[in-house]
């Protein structure tokens, strides 16, 4: 499996300069009351500087314990990963906590769902920003004070001056995720991590804060790592994709091509079985059954007890990611004949 | 689908305001106009879809209906019979023929009561002997694609989400209702999960004659599952219609910014601008006027001042919208003046005697 | 229509059914704290209830020669107390008193309190602010003053602290069946089951009862705790049970005096105080993590 990958590497970093973001072979699983649960089983990308990873799966398909990953945020004493994870040259598996706090922030940033979580309710937006700016850049209050109102406007919270002295608790949903995001780019990261950010949003303000990241990101010239259940949203917001599934990317590609011209059948039912009007009175298409539980994985393709083209040899030996073209590539033996 | 039939469902100006207490002595301090004079009526075997951003009243609409929470106002007429008066239909009778499913397929399951018991609790209550809800239950876990034998003795928690909704459905409709009202009841599942659903959903209205209230903030979905449309704004009814008279030519600026905001499912054609700006305002003290015109990039003196009421576009399509440049004569640049203008207002007169 | 939904089952693979309460085992049975915890108890609990056949001597008979003897010595293997009795004894024995002083209190609050809490949280308006402003008023006094200020007034002995504590314990039961009543009461399935036409009766009976009296349940567990502090407190003041029966509270009273004599002999009641009641402290988390279902 891992051979298939090295492949696809080899052409492209010889000549362009290190990714940003290297992940090989990367596992996360955790000890529960349960027995072991193997949340990811064996991931890898990479990733350049200005670019946009939409990770793509339903819930339980590893995609948000991926991106907690990058950043180590996994209770340590339930957690165990193997594999490696490279951001900017930094080795983050094996980084102290010291080191890790400093990457945390600065290196790599995170927004979340649910904003609330982000903010401490008892001090105001303008303090949590200026404090993250002065902890990691060292620099006087009234310059942190300053950036904090920069960081507002740059956001396009309305009468930002005003909203500085906000309770997260006082300002609504949107205003709240546009201010998280502030507080995620106070100290200009290289890798931005958004978990299912607008997923709680309303669909007006969802796509208000899609085009904002879009917009920032272009200005800043970040790498953001997306994550969502949503295929609209990553048509909005990805260059590339990886659809996760089981704790594997079974398809990754340029977004177009993923959706446009997708390989595998779990991808093909994802697309199919996203309700759109022009299905009216039709029969909508499904993927029968549920996601596999990831205490006890099947052997072999983990999706073949729910694909309608399984044959004998998908439940023998673990499917590796097939290349038909250069960026685009999947987990299923139909490509290879 | 006939106009001239009994509408299942006639509601007529339903109203409801939550005080908001505050203070010391637990006085009213302000007031959210959580519903606000909603209208609207649902045809035998028809699926009205209900959408609408957070705060729209949509849900509280649905547990009005359920007389869940008690309207300050309005009558709700269910097949000819008002609701909870007189010489109508009383209210636990009306819950026997109108069911609902809720958005959260966990909180909705007591987590110490078997699927079984859960399904079999309604008729039970209703006076089934416990036999016969039992064998009840087993046929419509069936129905909804479980298989009883699996199925019955197991607890909430040891089913994935999808399956609970299911579940749901089945204990709403152990009672056999003929409308069943869907709070956002295939928001929290995934995809695939949802398309599963959804079919479930327009198998069991064929098979079992049902009319469906569907309520959610999906544009797609309601698109696909609805005959008409209700599109909500801040307690109030913006616009009205069948889907295609809603999705293909939109009066309201706001359906209008809805759905536009969809994604494209395109990536070499993404939306570049948003549709509306700011977040939907508090329902405490809404706007004056037209409620949305503070998001509204059309909106003029008249929003501000009067209220639009529903005016009728196109009655075939039963498509009515809420707004100012539809009402012919209303005052508004952009609406039609058949009927002469009034004369203007003359403020200035007022300010040369002062 | 039904072949066209069915094939949504296929993959579900089927999981064991089990029940609630033997889940709940299961996680008990991996919690080694809570095993040893039990198993402590439950050594106190039988010692305590088969005393007269397992105490190796007469916990009353006294001896002026053999006072204050050493922790092993031959014969009183956990010594004599000031007046010459035997220690194991005296603890096996003492045991019985502390624990029905400890646990009937709680019993009592707990029926007691469920109901004025589950009444008025699924009530609610004007019925809950009468019963929450009265346990307010309790909750006003700290839980050891109020004890022994019943206690006082209504006279030493073994019933009238059993029943002082039981009023200083009603008022947290009651506050916490409340809170619980309430938070249940607003969950989805009591509207659905409000929705099915069901009246307020059958809803507490069949969907607020099973969800309260859980939680309510360990919260009183760990109340047993303080309960066989306290009830010790009032018999070492001198409120509780008399001299000369054996009771861990009184008998800390009464070897006080000789705490320079023989300090490990005298601090044996208060070792048992102390075990007991941190097994029940800690029975009552691991119960609290093992019946949480969603965990």
């Amino acid at each position: 499996m891992t051979a298939a990958l090295r492949q696809d590497q080899s052409p492209v970093a010889e000549a362009a300069p290190a990714p940003l973001v290297t992940v090989e072979n990367l596992t996360v699983s955790f000890k529960g009351g349960d027995g072991v649960i193997k949340a990811v089983n064996g991931v890898d990308f990479t990733l350049e500087r200005g670019k946009v990873l939409t990770i793509l799966g339903e819930s339980g398909s590893g995609k948000s314990v991926t991106l907690k990953a990058m950043m180590r945020l996994h209770p340590p004493r339930k957690t165990s990963y193997t594999g490696r994870i490279a951001i900017g040259g930094r080795e983050i598996l094996s980084l102290s906590d010291r080191e890790l706090g400093q990457v945390r922030g600065s290196v790599v940033s995170m927004i979340f769902q649910e904003p609330m979580l982000a903010f401490d309710p008892v001090y105001t937006i303008g303090q949590q920003i200026a404090e993250t700016v002065v902890r990691h850049e060292g620099v006087s209050r009234q310059a942190a004070d300053k950036r904090a109102l920069e960081l507002l406007e740059m956001v396009q919270i309305p009468s930002a001056a005003r909203r500085l002295k906000a309770y997260p608790h006082e300002m609504s949903g949107g205003m709240r995720q546009r201010a998280m995001i502030a507080l995620a780019l106070s100290c200009r990261p290289d890798l931005l991590l958004a978990d299912e950010p607008t997923t709680a949003l309303d669909a007006t303000v969802q796509m208000q804060v899609l085009i904002l990241l879009r917009q920032l990101q272009r200005e800043m010239g970040m790498a953001v790592i997306f994550v969502t259940h949503d295929m609209g949203v990553a048509a909005e917001i990805a260059d590339e994709v990886a659809v996760m599934y089981a704790g594997r990317f079974i398809e990754t590609g340029p977004v177009g091509d993923v959706i446009g011209r997708r390989l595998h059948p779990y991808t093909e039912g994802l697309l199919a079985s996203t309700v759109h009007g022009a299905q009216r009175g039709q029969r909508l298409e499904t993927i029968a059954g549920a996601p596999p539980n990831l205490a006890k994985l099947p052997s072999g393709c983990a999706f073949a007890p729910r694909c309608r083209y399984v044959e004998p040899r998908c439940r023998e030996t673990e499917v590796p990611l097939f290349h038909p073209k250069p960026d685009h590539a999947a987990r299923c033996l139909r490509i290879d004949r | 689908m006939e106009s001239k039939a009994q509408p299942l469902l006639l509601v007529k100006d339903l109203k409801k305001y939550f005080p908001i207490l505050g203070g010391v002595l637990n006085r009213k301090v302000a007031t959210v106009q959580a519903v606000d004079e909603v209208s609207f009526e649902v045809a035998k075997g028809e699926t009205l879809g209900v959408v609408g951003e957070s705060g729209c009243g949509k849900s509280t609409t649905a547990r009005l209906l359920m007389r869940l929470i008690e309207p300050d106002e309005g009558a709700v007429i269910f097949d000819g019979e008002g609701v909870g008066e007189q010489h109508g239909l009383s209210v636990r009778d009306m819950r026997r023929n109108m069911q609902m499913v809720f958005q959260d397929s966990y909180a909705s399951l007591n987590p110490r009561l078997t699927i079984e018991e859960s399904i079999a609790f309604g008729p039970k209550v209703h006076g089934v002997s416990g036999k016969v809800a039992r064998e009840r239950a087993r046929a419509l876990l069936a129905k909804v694609g479980l298989d009883p034998n699996l199925f019955v003795r197991r607890y909430p928690h040891e089913l994935s989400g999808g399956q609970r909704q299911r579940v749901n459905i089945a204990r709403a409709l152990a009672l056999e209702p003929r409308l069943v009202i869907f709070d956002e009841a295939v928001s929290a599942l995934d995809k695939s999960v949802e398309a599963q659903v959804l079919n479930l959903l327009n198998d069991l209205k064929r098979e079992m004659n049902l009319t469906y209230i569907f309520i959610s903030h999906d544009l797609n979905v309601v698109q696909y599952i609805s005959d008409r449309v209700l599109v909500m704004y801040l307690g109030k009814v913006v616009e009205t219609g069948t889907v295609e008279a809603i999705y293909g030519d939109p009066r309201h600026p706001y359906t209008r910014a809805l759905l536009a905001s969809m994604p494209s499912m395109d990536p070499g054609n993404r939306t570049t601008a948003p549709a509306l700006t700011g977040d939907p305002p508090n329902p405490i003290n809404p706007p004056s006027g037209c409620r949305f015109r503070t998001r509204c990039a059309f909106a003029e003196e008249i929003c501000a001042s009067t209220e639009p009421r529903l005016e009728m576009i196109h009655p075939a399509e039963r498509h009515a919208a809420a707004c100012h440049m539809e009402i012919a004569g209303s005052g508004h640049s952009k609406a039609m003046a058949t009927s002469p203008p009034k004369a203007p207002p003359q403020p200035q007169h007022m300010g040369v005697v002062a | 229509m039904a072949e066209t939904t069915l094939p949504g089952l296929v993959p579900d693979v089927p999981i064991a059914s089990r029940g609630y309460w033997s889940s709940v085992f299961r996680r008990l049975s991996g919690d080694w704290t809570t095993i040893l915890c039990l198993v402590v108890l439950l050594i106190i609990i039988l010692s305590a209830v088969f005393a007269p056949w397992i105490a190796p001597a007469d916990p009353y008979k006294t001896s002026v020669i053999r006072r204050l003897k050493d922790i092993g010595t031959p014969g009183f293997p956990l010594g004599t107390d000031e007046l010459g009795r035997d220690m194991l004894s005296r603890l096996i024995h003492g045991g019985r008193l502390s624990l029905v002083m400890g646990i009937t209190p709680v019993i009592n609050a707990l029926i007691i309190g469920s109901f004025l809490g589950i009444v008025a949280g699924f009530v609610g308006g004007k019925i809950n602010m009468v019963i929450m402003r009265t346990v307010d008023v309790f909750y006003a006094f700290p839980s050891v003053l109020l004890a022994i200020a019943i206690s006082g007034a209504l006279g030493a002995g073994l019933v009238n602290s059993i029943v002082s504590l039981t009023i200083v314990f009603i008022p947290p039961i009651t506050r916490v069946a409340e809170s619980v009543t309430t938070s249940v009461r607003n969950l989805d399935f009591v509207e659905a089951a409000r929705a099915s036409g069901a009246g307020g009766f059958t809803i507490i009976r069949v969907h607020v009862l099973g969800n309260v009296l859980g939680p309510v349940f360990v919260f009183a567990t760990g109340l047993i705790s303080v309960s066989i502090i306290l009830a010790s407190g009032l018999s070492f003041l001198g409120l509780g049970v008399r001299p000369p029966e054996p009771e861990w509270g009184l008998m800390l009273n009464t070897l006080r005096q000789s705490i320079y004599v023989n300090p490990w002999v005298c601090a044996l009641p208060g070792v048992m105080i102390f075990i007991t009641s941190i097994c029940f402290n800690l029975m009552s988390d691991g119960l609290r993590s093992a019946m949480d279902v969603r965990a």
